[in-house]
């Protein structure tokens, strides 16, 4: 058990709690630098995975997460970043200006849907996106000439300062390249949750009225939290489309979109580390399940990676509402708290629903 | 002729998308929660059918095979709401949403290992039989398609406005906590309004069957019946019928004069509309409640 004494408001909002903190996640760095040594190239294209999963989960954490606003439809931001990159990429434009124009296109679109998003809520808001998901997935076979409508497109390598970066060619340098993003993204929403608008944006998920009555912007800051969300979902979609470098419609169907808001549930909701959590469960249990079955059975069976999926998400909701994270903090408390952690110290108060037909 | 064949059709199909909106719009009414499985329903409810009804498997009568599946199937409905759903009582709306969205994978996931992945038909009694009305062809499933939802709609409607159990349920959507100190049953209500919207996706899946082959995919067109019970506005029964009629009408229409490519927007395109011009609906029921 560690005692904080707080001596100035500072350490409120400080990014680590402590030195130990800090030392912690700085080791975690270093970690995930030094992996490419440690595993062999195949265990590496898994990461790769899970770093490109977990940044379009922060991007949705930011909307869902963090400002309430559920997305069923945020593989379309997927595509948008995925089809600029490779649109850019293909006349040339060098990745450090490509990537980030990417990620501000996507952001783009997505603030200006969030116009008529404003208007809507709960229910009607996750409706309406789904519905624009499906929709898109038409667009973009509309759109031929940029995407290559059924056929697809192809990205090509990236060069980045004379240095060659290429997913199969040499996947260390486009894991270093992907960890890189990553740890900018996260470093930045840190830092977000930290400001006054990543204040504001959790006030907004807890009461809109009570945020307007503090004072808060309420549709500002929503356009903001859906380009940001927007924004950091089509820099996954880039660096996606280098990691599948041959895609079509089929790489952002709704059940991605669905598949990515299942994801941060499973990690935990509200958290940074949710977003993580979750995608390493997208990442990591196809291989497991598979190897499971591989000691029953080697004929494969149709959809039984999403069924089990589904199927451990409807127990995660049920047991544990705050995904992988909450019972890791509950752990933590736990162990930290020995042994004088109470079971009822996490125990939430019982609410009772009303109309929102009646508001 | 043409232009009324076309509406024949898209009122049919609408039908059928009516009714899966009728499945969402009960379960919103009285739990004030959305139920994303609803299509998943159905399409289970349509292969359990098929497995009482077909001669390659149970070979039961049309005509009592159908009930039982209703029977089967609501019964499938109050277990997912008194053993799941029950659990997340009073809890954000958003978690509901998600938990249902799993189930329907899950369902899909059963469906596929029972069943398989291969199209397949159920056989009815009135598959391939036409009328002949003022030189029109009309297939009898059609117009067992409309007269059933006719029916069931007045039924429903009638339930709501004049028994105790629909009160009930409305009660309990309104206000839980006053529900129950009215004495309502809260959790029991709870549980028959999924049960019964399990049987009305049933008929639903029927429905459908008669007019095409049926696979575990089936699920998705749930979307389309989202689609219909945001136009007509979720909490309206008669909005969810006319929602699911615009947006049957819709389809075919959109697929004879549209471009190729651009046909199967419409639903979305119309309720995407619909919910920047008026975001509660057609039918809405959403009232502001003044400070």
């Amino acid at each position: 058990m560690r005692i904080h004494q707080k001596t100035s408001y500072d350490d409120d909002i400080n990014l680590f709690e402590d030195r130990r903190q800090a030392f912690w996640y700085a080791l975690l760095v270093a970690f995930a630098v030094a992996l490419p040594f440690l595993i062999s190239e195949y265990h590496l294209g898994e990461f790769i995975n899970l770093l490109i999963w977990a940044l379009a989960g922060m991007g949705l954490m930011v909307l869902a997460g963090h400002t309430g606003q559920a997305s069923l439809g945020h593989a379309a931001f997927l595509a948008c970043g995925a089809y600029m990159e490779a649109w850019l990429n293909g006349k040339g434009v060098p990745f450090l200006i490509s990537l980030p124009l990417a990620g501000l296109f996507a952001g783009i679109v997505g603030a200006v849907i969030a116009i008529p998003a404003l208007r809507m809520s709960g229910i009607y808001l996750a409706i309406a996106t789904l519905a624009m998901g499906i929709v898109a997935e038409d667009v973009i076979v509309l759109l031929e000439p940029v995407t290559g409508g059924i056929s697809g497109t192809y990205v090509g390598s990236i060069n980045l300062f004379g240095l060659e970066i290429d997913r199969y060619a040499n996947p260390t340098n486009f894991y270093w390249l992907c960890l890189a993003v990553v740890i900018i993204v996260t470093f930045g929403y840190a830092n977000l949750l930290r400001s006054s608008t990543g204040r504001s944006l959790v006030a907004i998920r807890d009461s809109e009225v009570s945020a307007r009555a503090m004072g808060i912007n309420v549709e500002r800051t929503k356009t903001l939290a859906f380009f940001l969300s927007c924004l950091v979902t089509g820099l996954a979609g880039g660096l996606m489309a280098h990691y599948i470098v041959s895609f079509n419609y089929e790489a952002f169907v709704i059940t991605v979109s669905i598949q990515m808001l299942l994801m941060i549930v499973v990690g935990g909701m509200g958290s940074i580390h949710g977003a993580f959590f979750g995608a390493a469960v997208v990442a990591f249990l196809p291989q497991i399940i598979t190897a499971i079955r591989q000691q029953i059975t080697y004929t494969a069976v149709a959809g039984l990676d999403t069924g089990i999926f589904a199927a451990l998400l409807v127990a995660i909701i049920i047991v544990e509402p705050m995904g992988v994270y909450g019972r890791w903090l509950k752990m933590k408390a736990w162990v930290q708290l020995f042994p004088l952690a109470r079971r009822d110290m996490f125990r939430r108060q019982k609410s009772y629903l009303k109309t929102e037909r009646m508001r | 002729m043409e232009f009324a064949q076309l509406v024949l059709g898209g009122v049919a199909g609408g039908c059928i998308y009516g009714l899966v909106a009728l499945g969402f719009v009960l379960i919103y009414k009285a739990t004030e929660s959305v139920n994303f499985a609803q299509g998943d329903l159905m399409m289970l409810g349509a292969f359990v059918t098929f497995q009482f009804v077909n001669v390659s498997q149970w070979g039961m009568p049309f005509w009592v095979g159908v009930p039982l599946a209703v029977v089967v199937m609501a019964v499938v409905g109050y277990l997912m709401e008194a053993l799941i759903i029950r659990r997340l009582f009073g809890q954000p709306q958003f978690a509901v949403v998600i938990l249902t969205i799993a189930i329907g994978f899950v369902l899909r996931f059963i469906a596929g290992l029972i069943w398989g992945h291969e199209p397949l038909n159920l056989e009815t009694p009135f598959a391939g039989k036409n009328l002949n009305f003022l030189g029109l062809a009309i297939g009898v499933d059609e117009v067992f398609v409309i007269g059933v939802t006719l029916v069931l709609t007045v039924a429903l409607y009638i339930f709501f406005a004049r028994t105790k159990l629909g009160m009930a349920m409305q009660a309990s959507s309104q206000n839980q906590l006053a529900a129950y100190y009215m004495g309502v049953p809260v959790k029991r209500v709870h549980g028959l309004v999924w049960a019964l919207s399990g049987g009305i996706a049933t008929v639903a899946g029927v429905l459908f069957a008669a007019r095409g082959s049926i696979d575990p995919n089936l699920g998705l067109l749930g979307i389309k019946a989202f689609a219909a019970a945001v136009i007509g506005g979720f909490g309206s029964l008669p909005g969810a019928l006319a929602g699911g009629l615009i947006v049957g009408l819709a389809e075919p229409f959109a697929g004879r004069y549209l471009p190729a490519g651009y046909s199967q927007i419409a639903p979305y395109a119309i309720m995407l509309v619909v919910l920047v011009a008026r975001p509660n609906g057609l039918f809405a029921q959403i009232q502001s409640k003044k400070v």
